[in-house]
Order: C-alpha cells, then structure tokens, then sequence
C-alpha cells in the first residue's frame, strides 16, 4: 500500500496534468513512469483522471444546437437572409 | 474539435460588414458558445441569452478589433465574459457568497482509489451516470469550471485558455489540475458508490 502523501506521489500530482496531456519533456515522463509502476495508487489516479476527462468530452460531441435556437439566433442579428446557408 | 485552425475568416470582410462572412462566423462559432452557456449556466434560456448577446456584443465591437488576437481567442472572451456577468447577477439575486478557494495552488490529495476506468464505456455511460456526470461538472466553483471546459471540452489549448480568460499559463494549469481532480474524485465515488450497489442486488 503506498501513501500519497509520499514525496514522489505529490511530485507526481503536480504534474498529472501536463502528464496526460503530453507537454512534459521526456526524461520527466520517463521518471513518471517508473514511479507509476511500484505505485498502485498513483496509477488508479492517472487512469481515472485520463477516463474522467474522455467522459466529460463524449457529450459534447454531439451537437448540442437546436434548429430554433439558431433560428431566433439568426432573426435577432438580422441575418436571415442567411438562415439556409449552412455548411 | 479545434475550430480556430479548421475556419479562416477575412477579418476585413467582417469589418466591412460582409454579413456572409458575418453568418459564416455565427455558424462556425454558435455550437460551442451555446454549449460553453449551457454547462456554465446548466439551463437552455440563459444558455441562449449568452449565445446572442456574445454575437451583438461581437457586431458591436468589430470596428474595435484589431487582430492581434485570433477571432476565435476574441469571440470565446466576449461569450465568457457574458457567462460570468450573467453567474454574478444570477447569485446576487440569491445573495450568496461563493466561498470556495478557487484561487488556492494547493491541489487536494485524492481519496478514492477504485480503478473503475477499465470498465467498458457502456457501462460507464448509462443515463444515471451521464447526469452524474454533469452534476459533477455543476459542481466545480466557477473559475475552475470555466477553465476545464475551455480546455477539456472544448479542446482549446492552455495558451489560447490563458488568453481568452486574461490569466497566465501557470494559473490556468494549476486551475485545470484543480477541476481534473475534483471531477476525478466525484466520478470515483459515483462508481465505487454504483459498483457496491450492484453487488448487493
Ligand atoms: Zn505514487
């Protein structure tokens, strides 16, 4: 059982971020890596975060605007001449 | 989704008042706007309120634009500056503070450990946990909120977040390590909470 409060966990929350989203230089991820390893809890963490984030993002791939709201969108700045002109 | 590298727009097109070009830009742009209005304010009126006054506000002040941000940078400003104006005035109508320390660096430690994220994505995403899934977002204090769905929802990088919210890089970083955790931590609970239910039945 690790403890988070552990130095290198809390080294590696710090940087969870900038982890997952691949801005860290090399040998930093490398360092990462090894601690996420021997480290159970560190690597429960990254897993969920990294799902967490995919969870959050598969909404809103849907198109979330209604016909008419893009309608009155359209009336209320005057562009209705350009209603049907979607691409 | 990265709108700012997929559509150009002739700037001076949109100053001369080319209204194509203009309704080109509200179809380009109204879809995230609507929905960055929908998960900051959570109803469809005020996500709509948001939606136009972003764009009148933008024909407003074209004149004044002068490029030296992208017009994506500048349009996500105006939507969630209205955002944040439209959440001041929402909670001092009910009159309470917001007491959260949006602004602390200390991220805090995590508390639940269950590896839910091998679970298949069907199970992961039934309606029950899609509406946890957006309470959570709900529940993040509105600075951290913001950031998160500038960068995670709407894929915008941390620079162009930093620009559009006036903050700095470091800042926004520290916020959206901030949202990621506590998001991580609710959705834990939910699904630790979900999987002991289910082996009870
Ligand atoms: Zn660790």
């Amino acid at each position: 059982m690790t403890d988070l409060t552990h130095q290198n966990c809390q080294a590696l929350l710090g940087s969870l971020s900038e982890y997952i989203d691949g801005e860290l230089p090399p040998e930093l991820c490398k360092e990462i890596e090894k601690h996420l390893e021997g480290c159970d809890n560190c690597r429960i963490v990254l897993n969920t975060t990294r799902r967490t984030i995919d969870l959050v993002q598969i909404p809103s791939e849907e198109n979330p605007l209604p016909d008419e709201v893009r309608e009155r969108l359209f009336k209320r700045l005057n562009l209705d001449d350009y209603l049907h002109a979607r691409e | 989704m990265n709108i700012s590298t997929t559509h150009d727009f002739s700037l001076e097109a949109l100053r001369a008042g080319d209204r194509a070009e203009f309704a080109r830009l509200v179809d380009a742009f109204s879809a995230p706007i609507y929905r960055l209005g929908l998960k900051m304010l959570g109803n469809t009126q005020d996500a709509e309120d948001i939606l136009q006054n972003t764009f009148l506000n933008a024909l407003t002040h074209l004149s004044d634009f002068e490029g030296r941000s992208s017009v994506s940078t500048w349009l996500y400003r105006i939507a969630a500056n209205e955002a944040l104006m439209l959440i001041r005035k929402r909670k001092s109508n009910i009159n309470i503070e917001d007491m959260q320390p949006e602004d602390s660096d200390d991220v805090p430690l995590p508390e639940t450990f269950v590896d839910w994220s091998i679970l298949p994505e069907k199970e992961l995403l039934t309606n029950e946990s899609k509406s946890a899934i957006e309470t959570a977002v709900k529940k993040l204090p509105d600075s951290l909120r913001m950031v998160f769905i500038l960068r995670d929802v709407e894929d915008l990088s941390i620079k162009e977040t930093a620009e559009i919210l006036n903050l700095t890089e470091v800042n926004v970083k520290t916020r959206l390590l901030r949202a990621r955790m506590a998001l991580r931590e609710q959705l834990s609970s939910y699904y630790a909470e979900r999987t002991r239910r289910k082996e009870t039945q």
